[in-house]
């Protein structure tokens, strides 16, 4: 029992780090990139050539790889998104664009590394873990709940207090108004995909080393998931989203337990279904206010 | 016609000459194999047992008459590239059998070609059960299935382990994975081993900890996983994670160095069951190693079946009357028994695939080892 909670919480704690960089762009600004998983997935390679070819320590290759995601983000958004702002498709056609871009992104994965599944060298993470009661749960793990839970103040606090983080809002509220009053979009955008798909790369850098496992397919893994977590949490939510990927994690966890994998993802996008019907603005979802 | 000292000598010639050019026949074997593509790494050792074999058969005089000759050619691991060799094996270089080629996908494309142009087939790595010899009566196979390794490897493993229940975990979405738990499955009940529970995962799951977590608290005596390597390395490595300590026996899947790569140091021992016992002390075994490294090749499975698979082609020439055409290997084919092979004791069963003794191997020190 101990056991499964803390798998549940592992494992959430990863869709909530995808879901929170996710939903930066997708709740908040109404931009659906569906890039964000080929990030997700190239990010991973990344650090793992850091740490095999360049012999770098682990502590060096994330913040480097979750650098070159951010970068990443900021390109994505200037070749799928940026061409076409301001036309009165550009979710529709972003969506598209985006689509095709992560389509590219995952082809030139499986040239750069082919299809086997990679692992980061053993001993790229220290394999220490400590007991909870009867619950085994490794240092890597942990690290990975906190780092998901720190994500989750920072996005909160940087939403809710800071200077980028109103002309956010004040962005995803009207582009058009946003820009007569003196906000560059465009340049709030593009920081807004770059926090984003930074923290798209630190999730998939931490995918990678939770479960041994870097595959061009990797990012195919959370997509779904990430995209049912945001709007189970509500949309523009962060701590929705994080509330929603731990719910989630749980949820599968124990339906594997105790009714088998095969009814995992039934029972998961069923209280996903369940949970719009009773409250069709998700969890914390915010009813919204602009049509007013 | 009369007699004329010229004509009588030369049919005397004529006569003469009859057995010297039947000293002189070619029996021409083509192997299939993948030297270039996914699978060379199988290939390579396929090619130097076939090699080794014929060179061995040739000196030995088994034959009398016959020389063998082998004609290897790369079948790309690509089914329409194995097609064309096949194709040019039959029609072109005339071969008496084709052995090969090294995958079951490549076999199941390329060997209904030999099957319509009544050449035989001796499959020396393929391993899907009930299938590849179901395409017709030419097409024989010496590797195990996993349907047969599996049951003798738990018999193997049960003798020196003694354990008494078990836990399941396989892959219900994918083909192989399935066959080989219920072969598992099959096998424990038969041999009376308690199944505490089983779990499922599909073929796109990373985290198995969940499904480990609720075997581990059955406590059972052993863990069998039908995965396919990608997953098998990380079932291996949560496993040990989770606190689980017992052993842990793999399917067919398993059957890689790419598992223990990927599992580390929690691929160390584990088992598997494999179709060549390496260390068995069986003499033709051990002259084949020598024979083997003496070439400069460290020989695997595949190269001791491809080698046992040009023991058998002999084996049915001679059988046959010691005639090397495609109907009289075919014909021969059917009376080999227990022929000694690096393998074991060889013979056919009546659906024309393999039979001999299996092994289990255990991790060990990142290699892969045979369970004494």
């Amino acid at each position: 029992m101990g056991q499964q909670i803390v798998n549940g919480l592992f494992l959430g704690s990863i869709y909530a780090l995808f879901a929170l960089g996710y939903t930066l762009v997708f709740g908040v600004l109404d931009i659906l990139n569906l890039a964000h998983q080929a990030v997700f997935m190239l990010c991973a390679y990344a650090a793992l050539l850091v740490v095999v070819h360049l012999h770098l320590p682990i502590y060096l290759a994330f913040p480097a790889s979750v650098l070159a995601g951010g970068l990443l983000g900021i390109l994505i958004d200037r070749i799928a998104f940026r061409p076409l702002r301001g036309r009165s498709d550009s979710n529709i056609s972003g969506l598209i664009s985006s689509i095709a871009l992560a389509t590219i992104l995952e082809a030139v994965g499986l040239q750069l590394f082919g299809p086997d599944v990679e692992r980061f060298p053993l001993g790229t993470v220290p394999d220490r873990s400590l007991r909870i009661g009867d619950a085994i749960v490794s240092e890597l793990q942990v690290v990975i709940i906190g780092i998901a839970l720190a994500m989750l103040a920072v996005l909160t606090f940087l939403l809710q207090r800071t200077r980028l983080g109103r002309q956010i809002r004040a962005v995803a509220e009207s582009p058009l108004a946003a820009r007569i009053l003196g906000v560059n979009v465009d340049r709030v955008i593009a920081a807004s995909f770059f926090i984003s798909s930074a923290l798209g790369s630190a999730s998939g850098v931490l995918f990678g080393l939770a479960f041994n496992n870097v595959a061009p397919d990797m990012g195919r893994a959370v997509e779904l998931k990430g995209l049912a977590v945001i709007i189970l949490g509500g949309m523009g939510s962060m701590p929705g989203a994080a509330i929603a990927g731990f719910a989630l994690g749980l949820l599968e966890v124990f339906t594997v337990a105790k009714l088998g994998s095969s009814y995992r993802d039934a029972i998961a996008f069923g209280v996903l279904f369940l949970v719009l019907v009773l409250r069709p603005r998700g969890l914390l979802g915010q009813a919204a206010l602009r049509e007013a | 016609m009369r007699f004329t000292p010229g004509r009588l000598a030369a049919l005397a010639a004529l006569l003469l000459a009859a057995p010297i050019t039947q000293a002189q026949t070619v029996v021409k074997i083509g192997a299939a194999f993948s030297l270039t593509g996914n699978a060379a790494a199988y290939g390579a050792q396929q090619k130097a047992g076939v090699l080794l074999a014929v060179d061995e058969i040739n000196k030995s005089g088994k034959l009398p008459g016959i020389t063998l000759e082998a004609v290897v050619e790369d079948d790309g691991t690509n089914p329409q590239q194995g097609i064309q060799v096949f194709d040019r094996f039959i029609n072109r270089d005339k071969v008496s059998a084709i052995l090969g080629p090294t995958l079951s996908t490549l076999a199941e494309a390329a060997d209904p070609r030999a099957q319509e142009q009544k050449t035989p087939v001796v499959a020396v790595s393929n391993t899907k059960p009930n299938a590849i010899t179901t395409i017709g009566d030419y097409i024989w196979r010496v590797s195990l299935t996993e349907a047969q390794v599996i049951p003798s490897a738990i018999e193997i493993a049960r003798g020196k382990l003694g354990f008494k229940t078990a836990g399941l975990l396989y892959g219900n979405d994918d083909a192989f994975t399935k066959a080989g738990y219920d072969v598992m499955k099959a096998t424990l009940e038969k041999q009376g081993v308690q199944i505490l529970g089983t779990q499922t995962f599909s073929t796109k799951d990373r985290d198995f900890n969940a499904q480990l977590t609720a075997l581990k608290n059955l406590k059972p005596d052993i863990l069998f996983v039908s995965a396919l390597v990608e997953q098998a390395g990380s079932i291996a490595v949560q496993a040990r994670q989770l606190g689980y300590t017992g052993p842990i026996m793999g399917g067919n899947g398993f059957n890689s160095t790419k598992f223990i790569q990927l599992g580390g140091p929690a691929a160390e021992g584990v088992l598997v069951g494999t179709a060549w016992n390496r260390v068995s002390p069986d003499p033709v075994n051990l002259a084949f190693i020598k024979a083997m490294q003496a070439r400069g090749t460290d020989p695997d499975q595949f190269c001791a079946q491809a080698y046992t698979g040009v023991l058998v082609i002999a084996e049915a020439i001679k059988l046959a009357g010691n005639k090397g055409g495609r109907d009289d290997i075919k014909a021969g084919f059917a009376k080999v028994k227990d022929l000694p092979t690096p393998l074991g004791k060889f013979s056919f069963l009546p659906s024309r695939d393999g039979n001999h003794a299996a092994a289990v191997q255990v991790v060990k020190g990142g290699k892969f080892e045979i369970m004494q």
